[in-house]
């Protein structure tokens, strides 16, 4: 019986079309989900750090907390708003790619709103007069502060989508884990695990991790590449 | 070399009448009246502490008066054709180029005009060759020469500088104030603040003194190196220690 | 490139990967099942001839017993087929479900480890296995999860006047393959399906000590969700395919699926 690091290098070689569709999927939710959280998440978080207003750091403890929702919990609540009975129920989303996006979307904005709040107000600290000074008020500030930002908060990014791909337990509530529909790495390595097959879901995590480690190596490149051009 | 300026309708002159400025009920500057004419270069000293940098802050609208008035020439209480110059240079991260162009931006000229003014201003200052080069990796001394060249491009009428020279070594505080004299030279106001009496005697036309928040001297430069009136200005050019 | 540009680009690669998702334009119904059918590798074999008979879909979303229930119950699946009689008639009676059909069963098997310290094999019933696994206070894994695995394991205790409790009776409080692989790591004995047990790798040191009584005998029904209660239900797609699996072909596929040649489920549809 093959080892779990031959099964995996096999299955990859194979091409086997099953385990492209799960691979394909899991991308296509985690990726989808990083996406909207930062196009929300950004400037949200940058919003955080610059504003003031009564309330302020209960909202940042908030969001610092929500970064350790369990992937679980937030299955749970997306389900009861998804399910028929529930009130967004006339979507018809539950079991659907759709739903697993929103409720990992749930999990990972809260770091991209930690972090970017963290970062922007860092820089806004240290830039507040000198952009003032130039004609950039808060408002203004935000695209600058975090261009400006962008190394620290791809950090961020790649921490979302980190716990994003990891998790199993979001995405097996509200997706159902129907093969060929929503069976992703993580709930097919669960289901492989419950079926007592160890070695292949051995085999499928670490599939799992060199795909994270080639997302991974590809931004570090980027960043690098950016750094030459821009400083 | 600029156009002249239209100066009916200059800023100038900044007036501050009976300006205070307190934190936490602790009066930091205190009763402060003076005039910022145009054209002029006005060199603002004292001790470490005495107010300067809040002063100068005050001047340029970081910070707002508790008490008293601070007017413009139409009155109005904050006026754009400003920029100033902090002693430590805050670049953005990006490039050379780059950061000349942002100010511009945020003045929304159009991008011919941006791109013109850029390549004018790195000409003029000897920035072409760096143009390109991440801002963060220049030496102290060329990325203040950068601060103070963003600043020209954005054709202020007055340029406020704190200390703008006191981190570098001797060779590049001597290209700042060539600089800070170029500037002059076209008609910008300086308001600069220095702890270096030499600099103060190569630049000041006017001199501002400011003790524990209070303005106890402001004369000509030629009257005030001849001879200042209040004693602890006096102390001040002696190089006493003056709390 | 400005900023201005690079948000829309995000923005844009955004909307259209979600666009790149599947429109469910083609026939499909939700079935909830358990998590031990779907591992036992049935919907595999008879699905796609299901499919290609009809050209509907079949999405099974499996989970635990209990949990199958309620999802029917709230209307997000279409058809429900699990194993736990009086559960399912209760579903009916509540209006829940229009009609319970039988349509296979398979067995429960007692597994433990090769050695059989509480000497299963000499059992005579069910009930006597149950009393030596407690008698020898021999270690038992259980479900503890409300499935239809775990309400058959209650009543065989029941059935046998015991109370499992203390230290060598486990609830795992998790499906069949996690706590056979329980089972598999203690030593432990453990109640499990013939299906889910046949296709289980990681065996360890457990064979089948006891097999055979009547009342391990383990029924599946379906019902259609009541519409009624729920109109948006593929009422329709969902009697078609109850109507296929009780019908002689369904039935002759759920027999001809085998493990190891072994066939798991036998057909009972009336």
């Amino acid at each position: 019986m093959d080892g779990p690091f031959a099964t995996a290098l096999s299955l990859i070689a194979s091409g086997d079309p099953g385990l492209m569709q799960i691979i394909g999927l899991s991308l296509r939710v985690t990726l989808t989900a990083v996406l909207i959280a930062c196009a929300v998440g950004l400037p949200l978080g940058a919003a955080l750090a610059l504003a003031r207003f009564p309330g302020r750091g209960a909202v940042i403890v908030l969001f610092n907390a929500l970064m350790g929702l369990p992937p679980v919990v937030a299955g749970l609540v997306v389900y009861l708003l998804l399910s028929r009975s529930g009130p967004l129920g006339s979507l018809a989303l539950l079991f659907t790619p759709t739903a697993m996006i929103i409720a990992q979307t749930l999990l990972i904005l809260p770091i991209v709103v930690s972090l970017t709040r963290s970062v922007v107000e860092d820089l806004w600290a240290e830039y507040r007069e000198q952009l003032r000074s130039l004609g950039a008020g808060r408002l203004r500030a935000v695209p600058t502060l975090l261009w400006d930002g962008r190394v620290s908060l791809l950090t961020g990014v790649l921490a979302g989508f980190g716990r994003a791909s990891a998790e199993v337990g979001a995405v097996l509530i509200v997706g159902g884990n129907i093969a060929g529909h929503t069976r992703t790495m993580t709930t097919a390595i669960t289901l492989e695990t419950s079926r007592g097959n160890l070695g292949l879901a051995v085999a499928l995590g670490i599939i799992l991790m060199m795909l994270t480690l080639t997302l991974n190596a590809a931004a570090w490149g980027a960043g690098q590449w950016a750094r030459g051009r821009l400083g | 070399m600029r156009a002249a300026r239209d100066v009916s309708r200059s800023v100038l002159p900044l007036s501050l009448e009976g300006v205070g400025y307190a934190v936490g009920g602790k009066p930091l500057l205190s009763d402060i009246t003076l005039r910022i004419e145009a054209g002029r270069r006005l060199i603002v000293m004292g001790a470490n502490g005495a107010g300067k940098s809040l002063f100068l802050r005050l001047c340029h609208g970081l910070i707002d008066p508790t008490t008293g008035r601070r007017f413009w020439a139409g009155g109005e209480d904050r006026a754009e054709a400003q920029a100033m110059v902090f002693q430590r240079p805050v670049l953005l991260r990006r490039s050379v180029a780059a950061n000349l162009n942002y100010p511009l931006v945020l003045k929304a000229l159009p991008r011919a005009q941006r791109r013109e003014t850029v390549a004018r201003t790195l000409e003029r200052f000897g920035l072409t060759p760096l143009a390109d080069r991440p801002a963060r990796l220049l030496s102290g001394g060329e990325q203040q020469r950068l601060a103070l060249a963003r600043a020209w491009a954005m054709r202020p009428e007055v340029l406020f500088l704190d200390e703008p020279s006191s981190a570098l070594d001797p060779s590049a505080t001597r290209i700042i104030e060539e600089m800070v004299e170029q500037f002059s030279a076209e008609g910008i106001t300086i308001v600069m603040t220095t702890h270096n009496l030499g600099q103060a005697r190569r630049l000041a036309e006017e001199v501002a003194v400011l003790h524990r928040g209070r303005l106890i001297e402001h004369r000509s430069a030629a009257e005030f190196f001849a001879g200042p009136c209040a004693p602890e200005a006096r102390a001040f050019l002696a190089g006493d220690l003056v709390w | 490139m400005t900023h201005a540009r690079r948000l829309l680009m995000s923005a844009t690669t955004g909307v259209a990967l979600l666009a790149a998702l599947p429109a469910s334009a083609q026939d499909f119904i939700t079935v909830a099942s358990t998590t031990s059918t779907e591992n036992s590798g049935l919907f595999g074999h008879i699905l796609p001839i299901f499919l290609a008979e009809t050209g509907i879909e079949v999405r099974v979303v499996s989970q635990g017993t209990g949990q199958a229930l309620e999802t029917g119950r709230r209307g997000d699946a279409d058809v429900v087929f699990v194993h736990a009689r009086a559960q399912e008639e209760q579903f009916v009676a509540d209006g829940y479900g229009v009609q319970r059909f039988d349509v296979m069963y398979n067995d429960f098997v007692i597994v433990g480890p090769g050695n059989d310290p509480a000497d299963l094999r000499a059992a005579g019933s069910a009930a006597e296995a149950m009393a030596a696994i407690a008698g020898a206070g021999a270690s038992f894994a259980s479900r503890g999860d409300d499935s239809g695995t775990h309400v058959a394991e209650k009543a065989l205790w029941a059935a046998a006047g015991i109370e499992p409790a203390g230290g060598w009776y486990l609830s795992t409080g998790s499906g069949m393959g996690a706590t056979l692989n329980t089972a598999a790591q203690v030593p432990a004995y453990a109640l499990t399906d013939r299906g889910t047990w046949l296709s289980f790798a990681n065996r360890g040191p457990l064979e089948i000590v006891f097999e055979g009584d009547p009342v391990l005998f383990n029924p599946y029904g379906i019902i259609l969700v009541n519409p009624e209660r729920h109109p948006h239900v593929k009422a329709e797609q969902g009697r078609t395919f109850i109507d296929w699996i009780i019908s002689d072909e369904g039935q002759a596929a759920i027999a001809s699926f085998a493990v190891g040649g072994e066939q798991l489920f036998f057909p009972s549809a009336e």
